[in-house]
C-alpha cells in the first residue's frame, strides 16, 4: 500500500459571494426581477393574478419543449424540428378529429406522432452519425412540408370540447393554473431531479463535455442520444396537443418559427451551445423572463415583431455582456 | 481531387437524369428559355449558397443572411424613394454596404468576443427582421413606391441574358477566384479543416471569421436590392425562412457542417438541383405544397449519401489493408 | 567547426496556469551541427518547440539569431527568421493537396496576388523527391499513410529553406528504411550548413546523428555538451535527476492462472490474428512503433470499436463485448493514451471524474449520493497520491500527472480484473510516473493483471513479465523479461528479423 497520502486535500471548494453572484442563474433572477418591475412600471395590468395567468399559455408550450432541447443541446445536438413535429402531430390529431376521434384517442395519436418524428431524427443522428444540425433543418422541411402537403390551405377546426378544454382549462380555479402551466411545473421539476440529482444526469453533463470520455467511461452516448431526441420529439407532442387544444385549429403554419423561440430561451437559460453546461433551474427562468417580457410589452401594444428585436438583443447582450466584463476584470483589451 | 471531382459528377448526372425526365412528361420544361428562367430564378441561390459556404468551411454557420437580405432591401428601397434620382450604381453599392454593415456586426461578435455562430445569428436573424419593421413604421413598400428605373434592373438584359444572371455569374466568378486563386481562399478551408494546424501555419481563426461574415453579408445585402425590385415588394417577411434553402444548397452541394470541406461546383450543383425541382413541380402538375417536404427529403437523402462517401473506415495500419485502399485510390 | 551559434536562448522563462514550463533556460544552436535536446516527458522539450516557432510567446528571456534580438508573435515571424520546425503531432489538412500542405501559409504567388499553382506543385514536388517520397504533390492528404504524411512534414519544414529546422520526435512513426532516409536528409542539411535541433527518446538515433545534447529536466537546463564527450547511461541520470536502475519499482511476483485468453482476435484494416493470455498477477507488456496497432487492438477488447474475429475468454467464460459497458461490467479496465480526449472530462472535478465510470454503486433509489462519492473519491485519491486543493479542483487545474492519477482512480473504483494501461505515463512528470509505475506494481502483486502499452524501451522493459512486440497490425515476436534486449525488441518492432508466431 502507498499508505496515506502526502498530501492534504479538502472535500470541497471554499465558497465565495462572488462565485454566487457571477452564477448565472443569479444574473437571471436579476433580469427577472427587473423585468417584473419594469412590466409593473409600464402597465398597471400587469401585476393582475388573472392576466399572468393568461400570459402563462403563451409560454407553457414553448417551455415545454424547451425542457427536452436543454438535454439535448447539452449533449451537443440540437433538434431543429421541433415546430415541425408540432405541425404534423396537430395535424394527425386533426384528421383523428375528423375521423371521429374522441380526446382519449387525440391525446395518444399527438403523443406518438410526436415520438415517431423524435425517433426518426435520433435514428439518422445517433445511429446512422449525422450532424443534428442538418438532420433537423431536413425533417423540419419534411415533416412541415408533409402537412402542407395533406392539409393544402385548409385548416382543420373540428375539435371535441373535452379535448380543447386541455389547452383552455385551469387545473386550479384560484389561483387560476391552467393545465399546460401546471403541467409545465411539473415536469420541470422532474427534469431539475433527474438532470442534477441522478446519475443519467451526471452521465448527460459528461457526453456534453467530452463525448469521447463519456463513451470511453461506459456511458452507452449513442443510445441516451437516440432517447434524447425521442424524448424532445414526445414533448413537441405534448405541446401539439396542447397548442391545438388551445387554439381548436390546425393549419399547416401552426408553431412557424417555434424552434427558434425555444432555443433562445435555452441559451439564455445559461445551456452552453457548445455542450456540458446548463442548468434546468436556468432555463426555467429564461422561460418567465421572455414570458414575461413579451407579455409586458404586448399590454403597452408594442407590435410583436419589435418584441423579436428586444429579445434578439436580449440573447446577444445576455451573452456578450459576461464576455465583456471577465475580460474588462481581467484587464485585457476587450476587442 | 477525384473523391470531390466524383461526387459533382454523381450529382451533375442527376441534375441531367432529372431534366431529361421531367421532359419527357412536360417537353416544355427543357426549352432554352425555361431553362434559362430556371438560372434566373436560381441566381439568388446560387450567390447566397456561396456566401454561406465559405461560413461553414470555417465551421461556422450564418441564419442571419436572409434576414439581413429583407433588411438590406427594405432600407435600399426606402432610400431610393427619399432619393429618386439615385443612379442604379450608387443604389446597388448602397445595398451591398448595408448588408456588409450587418455582416460585420455578425463577424464581430463571433470573431472579437467568441461567440458562436449559431448563437449570434440566431440572435441577429430576430433583431435584422425586426428592426425592418421599425426604419419602415411596419409598412409595405409595393412597386408603386419605386422609381421605373430602380425596378427594371433585374430585368434589363445584356445578349437575352438578365442582369440578375450576369450579376450572379460575376459573384460566382469571384468566390471561384478567391477561393482557388488566393491565399486567403485556401486559407479558409486550413482553419475549418484543422483549427491548431492551421495556427501553426500562421492562419488565425479570428481574422478569418470577421472576413466570411463580412462577405456573407455584403452578398446578402446585394441580394436586398435585387430581390425587392425583382418582386416589386419590401416588408418585413420577404425571403422568410430562405436561410434554410440555402444551408440545404451547401448541403446537398457537400459542403461538411462540421467545416474544411466544399466547393464552388458542388455549391452551385446543389443550389441548381433546388432550383430545378422547385421550378419543376408545376409542370409536370405537382402541387406546390409538395415542395416543402420534397427539399426536406433531398437534405435528408444528400447528407446520407455525402456520409457514406466520408465514411471513417478503421485506421490502415495491416499493409494489406494499406495495399488494398492504394490499389482502389 | 564554426564556435559562433546561429540561435540563441537566454534566460528563457514560461509560465502556464499551476504549471512552470520553462524556468530560466539557455541554449545554443550551431550552423552545420545537430543538437539533441533531450529530457524526459513533460521536461519543456515542447514548449522550447512551440516558443521558437512562434507558437507560444516566452514570459521572459530572449532569442537571438543570427546575433540579432528576436521576438515571434506568429508562425509567420518564425519563419521568416529562418526557423523551422517537423511537429510531433501530424499537424495537416486531410481535404487539401500534399503541395496545399507544404505551402500553407506561405503558398508561391504570381502577377495579381494569384496562387501560382504550378510553381507551388512543381516545387512540392521537387521536395518531395528530396525526401524521397513515393507520391505525388497532388494528392489529398488523407489519402496517405501516417509515414507518408510524415513525409509531407519534413517537406514542410524543408520548403521554408531555413537556416534552423527543428525536428520534435522526426522519427517516431518512420520504419528502419525511412529513419536511414531521415539521416541521409539530417546530413545534407549540415552539409548545406544549416542547425537542426533534433528531439528524440530513441539514444540510437541521438549518438548517430548529434554532435551537441542539451538537457532539460522539469523545465529546467540541467547540462550540455559534445556528444563525443558521453554516454548514454550518464544522459539517462541526468534526465531522470537518478541512476536508471532505481526508476523501475518491479517487484517479484508469482504469476497466476491465466485470466485472459484472447485468440486470433481481428479487424479488416487495423490488426490480425492477435493471440495471448494474461495471467493474474503479470505485467503484460506491448512493444511497437506509433500506429502498430497496439492501441486498436486493445480498444477493441474494451468495446470501443469491434474485431471481427477472434475469441476472448475470461477466466474460461468466452466474453461477447459489444460495448464500453459490456467491457466494465465484465471487469475490463482500460486508461487510454489520449489521456485528454479519452481519459478524462476536463471541466468535471476529480469527485465526479474518479466515479464516473462507476456511477451505479454511488445511487440509492436512483438518487446519487455525494457522501458516497466522496468517500471513494478520498481513498483512491488519497492513496494515488493525488496533489489538488480540493477534490471538487477541476481536471483542466491539474497537472498532467495528477490528471493521470485520476483517470487511474476512475478505473479502480470499478473493481476491474484486468486493468489495459495504454501509454500511462506519456507526457506527465517524473514524480508522477515513478508513482504510476510503483501503482503499477502493487495492483500486480495484488493480483490485478495488468497489459502495459507503451513506446518507452526502459520502461517496458523494466515494468513488463513478458513483451509482445507489435508491427503493421500484428503480434511479431514476444520476450520473456529474462531473454529481453533493447536491440531484439526495436529490430522486431520496426519490422526487421521474422515474423514470429505469438
Amino acid at each position: 500500500m502507498s499508505g496515506p497520502s502526502r498530501y492534504d486535500v479538502a472535500d470541497r471548494a471554499p465558497r465565495t459571494l462572488i462565485d454566487f453572484m457571477l452564477r448565472w442563474e443569479t444574473i437571471l433572477i436579476g433580469l427577472l426581477i427587473a423585468v417584473v418591475i419594469g412590466n409593473t412600471i409600464i402597465s398597471p395590468y400587469f401585476l393582475d393574478i388573472y392576466n399572468l395567468s393568461d400570459a402563462t399559455f403563451n409560454f407553457s408550450e414553448k417551455a415545454i419543449i424547451a425542457l427536452g432541447m436543454t438535454l439535448l443541446i447539452l449533449v451537443r445536438d440540437i433538434d431543429l424540428s421541433v415546430a415541425a413535429i408540432i405541425a404534423l402531430a396537430s395535424l394527425a390529431m386533426g384528421l383523428a378529429a375528423d375521423a371521429g376521434a374522441g380526446t382519449g384517442l387525440l391525446i395518444p395519436i399527438g403523443l406518438g406522432v410526436g415520438a415517431i418524428c423524435g425517433a426518426f431524427n435520433g435514428l439518422l443522428v445517433a445511429r446512422i452519425g449525422l450532424p443534428s444540425i442538418v438532420v433537423t433543418i431536413g425533417t423540419m422541411s419534411l415533416f412541415r412540408g408533409l402537412a402542407q402537403v395533406i392539409l393544402g390551405d385548409q385548416a382543420i377546426t373540428k375539435y371535441p370540447a373535452a379535448f380543447q378544454t386541455l389547452g383552455q382549462g385551469y387545473l386550479i380555479k384560484w389561483p387560476p393554473i391552467p393545465y399546460s402551466f401546471a403541467l409545465f411545473l411539473v415536469l420541470a421539476a422532474i427534469f431539475t431531479f433527474v438532470l442534477h440529482k441522478t446519475a443519467f444526469g451526471r452521465k448527460l453533463f459528461a457526453m456534453g463535455n467530452n463525448p469521447i470520455a463519456a463513451q470511453f467511461s461506459g456511458i452507452p452516448v449513442n443510445r441516451i442520444r437516440f432517447w434524447l431526441f425521442v424524448l424532445t420529439g414526445l414533448l413537441a407532442g405534448v405541446a401539439a396537443i396542447l397548442l391545438t387544444a388551445r387554439i381548436g385549429s390546425t393549419r399547416p403554419n401552426i408553431a412557424l418559427g417555434w424552434e427558434l423561440e425555444v432555443i433562445t430561451a435555452v441559451i439564455l437559460g445559461g445551456v452552453s451551445i457548445a455542450g456540458g453546461a446548463g442548468t434546468i433551474p436556468g432555463v426555467v427562468l429564461a422561460v418567465f423572463i421572455l414570458g414575461l417580457a413579451t407579455f409586458g410589452l404586448s399590454l403597452v401594444n408594442v407590435p410583436g415583431i419589435v418584441i423579436s428585436v428586444l429579445l434578439g438583443l436580449l440573447l446577444i447582450v445576455s451573452i456578450a455582456m459576461p464576455i465583456v466584463v471577465r475580460r474588462l476584470l481581467k484587464g485585457k483589451p476587450v476587442v | 481531387m477525384p473523391l470531390l471531382k466524383r461526387r459533382e459528377f454523381f450529382l451533375g448526372s442527376i441534375i441531367l437524369g432529372l431534366v431529361i425526365a421531367i421532359g419527357f412528361r412536360a417537353p416544355v420544361f427543357v426549352t432554352p428559355e425555361s431553362l434559362l428562367n430556371i438560372i434566373t430564378d436560381t441566381s439568388f441561390l446560387f450567390m447566397l449558397a456561396l456566401a454561406q459556404m465559405i461560413v461553414i468551411l470555417t465551421r461556422g454557420i450564418d441564419l442571419s443572411v436572409a434576414a439581413n437580405l429583407a433588411m438590406a432591401g427594405m432600407l435600399t428601397a426606402l432610400a431610393s424613394r427619399a432619393m429618386p434620382e439615385m443612379p442604379i450604381v450608387l443604389i446597388i453599392l448602397l445595398s451591398t454596404l448595408y448588408g456588409l454593415a450587418l455582416g460585420i456586426v455578425n463577424g464581430a461578435l463571433i470573431a472579437a468576443l467568441g461567440i458562436p455562430p449559431i448563437v449570434v445569428t440566431l440572435g441577429t436573424l430576430a433583431v435584422y427582421r425586426g428592426l425592418i419593421f421599425v426604419v419602415a413604421g411596419g409598412q409595405w413598400l409595393t412597386s408603386d413606391d419605386m422609381t421605373p428605373q430602380f425596378l427594371a434592373f433585374p430585368k434589363a438584359t445584356l445578349l437575352g441574358i438578365s442582369s440578375l444572371v450576369w450579376i450572379a455569374a460575376f459573384v460566382i466568378a469571384g468566390f471561384w477566384f478567391f477561393l482557388n486563386e488566393t491565399r486567403t481562399g485556401r486559407a479558409l478551408y486550413a482553419v475549418g479543416g484543422n483549427p491548431v494546424a492551421a495556427r501553426y501555419c500562421g492562419i488565425d481563426l479570428a481574422p478569418q471569421q470577421l472576413l466570411v461574415y463580412s462577405i456573407a453579408g455584403s452578398v446578402s445585402g446585394l441580394c436586398g436590392y435585387l430581390w425587392v425590385s425583382r418582386y416589386g415588394i419590401a416588408y418585413v417577411d420577404i425571403a422568410q425562412g430562405y436561410e434554410l434553402t440555402i444551408i440545404a444548397a451547401c448541403v446537398i452541394g457537400g459542403v461538411s457542417i462540421a467545416g474544411g470541406v466544399g466547393t464552388v461546383s458542388g455549391t452551385l450543383l446543389g443550389a441548381l438541383f433546388l432550383g430545378i425541382v422547385v421550378n419543376a413541380l408545376p409542370v409536370i402538375n405537382v402541387s406546390p405544397f409538395w415542395q416543402t417536404a420534397i427539399s426536406g427529403a433531398i437534405i435528408l437523402a444528400a447528407v446520407i449519401v455525402n456520409a457514406r462517401a466520408e465514411r471513417k473506415t478503421g485506421k490502415l495500419i495491416l499493409p494489406e489493408a494499406r495495399l488494398l485502399a492504394g490499389a482502389s485510390k | 567547426m564554426v564556435d559562433e551559434p546561429i540561435l540563441r536562448l537566454d534566460h528563457v522563462t514560461k509560465q502556464f496556469p499551476g504549471v512552470r514550463a520553462l524556468h530560466d533556460v539557455h541554449m545554443a544552436l550551431y550552423p552545420g551541427q545537430v543538437t539533441a535536446l533531450l529530457g524526459e516527458n513533460g521536461a519543456g522539450k515542447s514548449t522550447i518547440v512551440k516558443i521558437l516557432t512562434g507558437i507560444y510567446r516566452p514570459d521572459a528571456g530572449a532569442i537571438h539569431i543570427g546575433g540579432k534580438l528576436q521576438s515571434f508573435s506568429s508562425p509567420r515571424d518564425a519563419w521568416r527568421s529562418g526557423v523551422s520546425a517537423i511537429h510531433q503531432e501530424t499537424v495537416m489538412f486531410d481535404d487539401l493537396t500534399v503541395a496545399e500542405n507544404i505551402f500553407m501559409g506561405h503558398m508561391p504567388l504570381r502577377s495579381g496576388k494569384r496562387i501560382d499553382w504550378q510553381l507551388m506543385n512543381a516545387r512540392a514536388a521537387e521536395l518531395l523527391k528530396s525526401v524521397d517520397a513515393d507520391f505525388g504533390s497532388e494528392v489529398l492528404l488523407k489519402r496517405l499513410g501516417v509515414a507518408q504524411k510524415h513525409l509531407v512534414e519534413i517537406a514542410r519544414a524543408l520548403s521554408h529553406d531555413s537556416r534552423i529546422v527543428i525536428m520534435d520526435e522526426p522519427t517516431s512513426a518512420l520504419s528502419a528504411r525511412e529513419i536511414s532516409d531521415l539521416f541521409l536528409i539530417i546530413a545534407q542539411l549540415k552539409a548545406e550548413g544549416r542547425a537542426i535541433l533534433f528531439i528524440s527518446h530513441k539514444f540510437d538515433e541521438i549518438f548517430r546523428v548529434a554532435d551537441r545534447w542539451v538537457c532539460l529536466r522539469d523545465g529546467e537546463h540541467v547540462g550540455e555538451g559534445l556528444i563525443k564527450d558521453v554516454e548514454p547511461r550518464g544522459l539517462v541520470k541526468l534526465m531522470v535527476g537518478r541512476p536508471i536502475d532505481q526508476v523501475f519499482p518491479k517487484k517479484k511476483i508469482e504469476i497466476g492462472e491465466p485470466v485472459l485468453e484472447v485468440v486470433g482476435l481481428s479487424n479488416p484494416t487495423e490488426f490480425a490474428d492477435v493471440s495471448f493470455t494474461l495471467h493474474k498477477g503479470e505485467i503484460l507488456g506491448f512493444y511497437g512503433l506509433v500506429g502498430a496497432g497496439r492501441s486498436e487492438t486493445m480498444q477493441a477488447l474494451f468495446g470501443v470499436s469491434k474485431a471481427t474475429a477472434g475469441v476472448v475468454k475470461l477466466n474460461g467464460k468466452t466474453l461477447a463485448i459489444s460495448s464500453t459497458a459490456d467491457a466494465i461490467v465484465s471487469g475490463i479496465a482500460y486508461v487510454p493514451e489520449d489521456r485528454q480526449v479519452q481519459g478524462t472530462v476536463l471541466p468535471f472535478g476529480i469527485r465526479e471524474n474518479t466515479t464516473l465510470a462507476s456511477l451505479h454503486q454511488h445511487t440509492d433509489k436512483g438518487i446519487l449520493s455525494r457522501v458516497s462519492e466522496q468517500k471513494i473519491t478520498r481513498k483512491l485519491g488519497g492513496r494515488l497520491s493525488v496533489k489538488a486543493a480540493h477534490w471538487e479542483q477541476r481536471l483542466n487545474e491539474l497537472s498532467g500527472g495528477n490528471q493521470q492519477k485520476v483517470v487511474i482512480a476512475k478505473w479502480l473504483a470499478t473493481s476491474p480484473k484486468i486493468l489495459i494501461l495504454d501509454e500511462p505515463t506519456k507526457g506527465i512528470d517524473v514524480g508522477s510516473k515513478a508513482a504510476v509505475h510503483e501503482f503499477m506494481g502493487e495492483l500486480a502483486s495484488e493480483g490485478l493483471a495488468v497489459i502495459l502499452i507503451s513506446s518507452e524501451l526502459p520502461e517496458i522493459m523494466g515494468m513488463a513479465d513478458r513483451i509482445m512486440v507489435m508491427h503493421e497490425g500484428r503480434i511479431v515476436k514476444n520476450f520473456t523479461r529474462a531473454e529481453a534486449t533493447a536491440e531484439a525488441i526495436v529490430t522486431a518492432a520496426t519490422g526487421g528479423g521474422h515474423h514470429a508466431a505469438a
